[in-house]
């Protein structure tokens, strides 16, 4: 049984005056409807780029892309990578939609919101600018926009922030989409209104049955919404598990180096916050090995020099926890555990 | 809104006061004497003197301008003791006694050819630079892109009183498309249509290649920059096709300041083009202020044109305030 997106092999790179930038490589996710997928990363480590080729979003005069993402529509699967564009675009909007990071600039300044919901609308649905307009003032009343009906009319820069996100979210959702991928929605935002807005992707989701992609850096979102996640480092999925495997049994060393750099209120006392020592690669020529190598503090646990000579391959480390590493599971916590003890 | 646009008109009539009466002030520095520049050879200290009186020049600067203002209103008589007295309707803009003209009849007939001049290149311009700009950044870096970018450092780079000329010598004078006698000749556009074209395409044409230049890549910039925006993407990703993403989103953006632009350029040649007008012969404001001014210190015709080009670009500022009110909705709740 095929899940309802299934990402396969998909690498995005940007040729450059310095070279070709692999901005991601040979990716692979799957989510079905219903479920929430969390991709992580630092900035650069191509969270966002596979999503934008999903959604045909790239410059196609730019970007070289390869391998293929199957949307598994009612009739027939679709696969958006080798689609002809114009096929793409009339998907855009209906079966998959996008938020991005930043709501202040994401909004046409010069057209109310309501409008811009209408005609995201009207462009799957036959019906007056009346009609559209009502549709309008129902999302936003759905997400959670107070007196909805008034503020139909209003323009984006007469909302706050997290109002402007809600907007977006309205936007996305009007024609009712399958699939949602929101590209840190909540980054820009006040950590209370954060968590609103978290809450109403999950409600909405629920109502939906749509499947959710949810690319952030930030792993107590994470924590807080997901199914699955993925862990990428250096535009590949280093790491690729359930969600309490991640947080629990975690098989990489760069999640692992993740989860410490989190500050903790449960661990009492007074010790500083570890943080991963080093700089994300340079996607330009990325060196043979192992791309976290270099900043890996596990590295002369390997046999040999294995790391700086050989990628790993993304393997089963348990069942259905992938890691891209060469430490089996019975290393890692070993090694966890004496860094557990020796605090 | 109301309350800003009356506001604003207040600020327009006190700015023109002041402009009007700086205008006067600075006249009176010139080391020139208008009324000994008109007397005879027999000159006398009596006649200049008399001169002097009948110019009006013989009260403080001060009382020269309120009398002007209070001409403006109410008419008034010109060259009290002399031969005859002669009387200018209101709005009387002062009396020209080097041309014996009301100023207010001479610059009638000069404003319709200045406008129409003005009319014909805008709308030349316009139409010529933002189509322009809008191919260049939809085939940017191609063939298209390249060719408007060389026409646009031609158009900026050549003077017009080069490019005057050069149509001067082959339009007219090599080619004869126009007839040089009719060169110059005032066509009213709405009787003769077909005459004032032939009189007003060429000077038009020349007004308006450096000001298509600018607007090319003027539009062009702002389509790019625009392009990048964000909420493109947000278009983008809405499912719009390319066509009404630029239509709808980008070109709405990016052709909003080109209205500001636009209206100060338009108002700023209404004050006459005085290089065009020369080349082409108009007698339009152009050519009437720099004669008034080299020639035969015409300080009555100096103000009057001086004031009519400066209230232009007053009032085309308060319009593309307000007109950039309903296209910016930023700007209305403001």
């Amino acid at each position: 049984m095929s899940k309802f997106l299934e990402v396969k092999n998909l690498s995005v790179s940007f040729p450059t005056e310095d070279g070709l930038v692999k901005a991601s490589n040979d990716v692979s996710y799957s989510v079905d409807r219903g479920e929430t997928l969390a991709i992580v990363g630092e900035s650069g480590s191509g969270k966002s780029v596979s999503n934008l080729a999903i959604m045909g979003l790239h410059n196609a005069a730019i970007a070289q892309i390869s391998g293929s993402a199957w949307l598994n529509l009612p009739d027939g699967p679709v696969d958006v990578i080798s689609a002809p564009a114009e096929q793409v675009r009339r998907l855009r909007g209906k079966v998959m939609s996008m938020i991005f990071q930043d709501p202040m600039s994401s909004l046409h300044p010069y057209y109310s919101v309501g409008n811009q919901i209408a005609e995201a609308w009207s462009l799957y649905n036959d019906g007056s600018k009346r009609d559209g307009m009502a549709r309008a003032a129902e999302m936003l009343d759905l997400v959670g926009i107070p007196s909805a009906k008034d503020r139909v009319k209003d323009f984006p820069h007469q909302f706050s922030g997290g109002m402007r996100q809600r907007v977006m979210i309205a936007m996305a959702l009007v024609n009712n989409p399958s699939l949602l991928i929101a590209d840190e929605p909540t980054t820009a935002l006040d950590v209370t209104v954060q968590s609103q807005i978290l809450k109403l992707i999950q409600e909405i989701q629920k109502e939906f049955n749509m499947a959710v992609i949810l690319i952030t850096h930030d792993l107590g979102v994470v924590a807080e919404v997901a199914d699955r996640v993925c862990v990428m480092y250096g535009g590949k999925i280093v790491e690729n598990a359930g969600i309490d495997e991640i947080f629990y049994k975690s098989q990489h060393p760069y999640t692992i180096g993740l989860l410490d750099s989190i500050p903790r209120v449960d661990k009492l006392g007074s010790h500083r916050l570890k943080a991963i020592p080093g700089q994300p690669p340079s996607l330009i020529g990325l060196p043979t090995g192992c791309a976290f190598a270099p900043r890996c503090e596990f590295v002369s646990e390997v046999a040999g020099s294995q790391c700086t000579t050989q990628d790993p391959e993304l393997a089963e480390k348990t069942s259905d926890h992938f890691a891209r590493c060469f430490l089996q599971p019975e290393q890692i916590s070993t090694l966890t555990g004496r860094k557990a003890s020796a605090k | 809104m109301l309350k800003y646009i009356s506001r604003r008109l207040l600020y327009t009539v006190i700015l023109l006061l002041l402009v009007s009466l700086s205008i006067f002030y600075i006249f009176d520095l010139i080391p020139v004497d208008p009324a000994r520049l008109i007397c005879s050879k027999q000159c006398t200290t009596a006649l200049v003197e008399a001169n002097r009186h009948r110019l009006g020049l013989d009260v403080s600067v001060f009382e020269q301008w309120w009398r002007f203002i209070q001409g403006l209103f109410h008419g008034r008589n010109y060259g009290e003791g002399g031969i005859k007295d002669i009387y200018c309707g209101a709005p009387s803009f002062g009396y020209s006694f080097n041309r014996h003209a009301c100023v207010s009849t001479v610059m009638a007939a000069a404003f319709p050819i200045t406008l129409s001049l003005t009319i014909g290149a805008f709308v030349l311009w316009l139409s010529v630079g933002i189509s322009l700009g809008i191919l260049a950044a939809r085939k940017k870096g191609k063939f298209a892109d390249r060719a408007s970018t060389a026409f646009v450092l031609i158009g900026t780079s050549l003077p017009t009183f080069i490019t005057g000329i050069m149509v001067v010598l082959f339009i007219v004078l090599k080619f004869h498309l126009v007839n040089p006698l009719e060169l110059g000749n005032w066509q009213n556009p709405f009787t003769n249509p077909l005459g004032w074209l032939r009189t007003f395409f060429f000077p038009c044409a020349t007004l308006a290649i450096a000001y298509a230049a600018t607007y090319t890549r003027f539009t062009r910039s702002n389509i790019l920059e625009i392009s990048s925006e964000d909420y493109i993407r947000t278009a983008r990703a809405k499912g719009l096709s390319e066509k009404v993403i630029l239509r709808k989103h980008t070109l709405r953006a990016a052709l909003a300041p080109i209205v500001t632009i636009a209206g100060l350029d338009f108002a700023g040649l209404l004050g006459g083009a005085i290089i065009t007008e020369g080349i082409f012969s108009l007698s339009g404001l152009g050519r009437l202020s720099i004669k008034a001014v080299t020639q035969t210190y015409d300080l009555p015709i100096i103000v009057a044109t001086t004031l009519v080009g400066s209230t232009f670009v007053v009032v085309m500022n308060l319009i593309v305030d307000v007109a950039y009110a309903y296209i910016d909705p930023r700007v209305r709740t403001a």
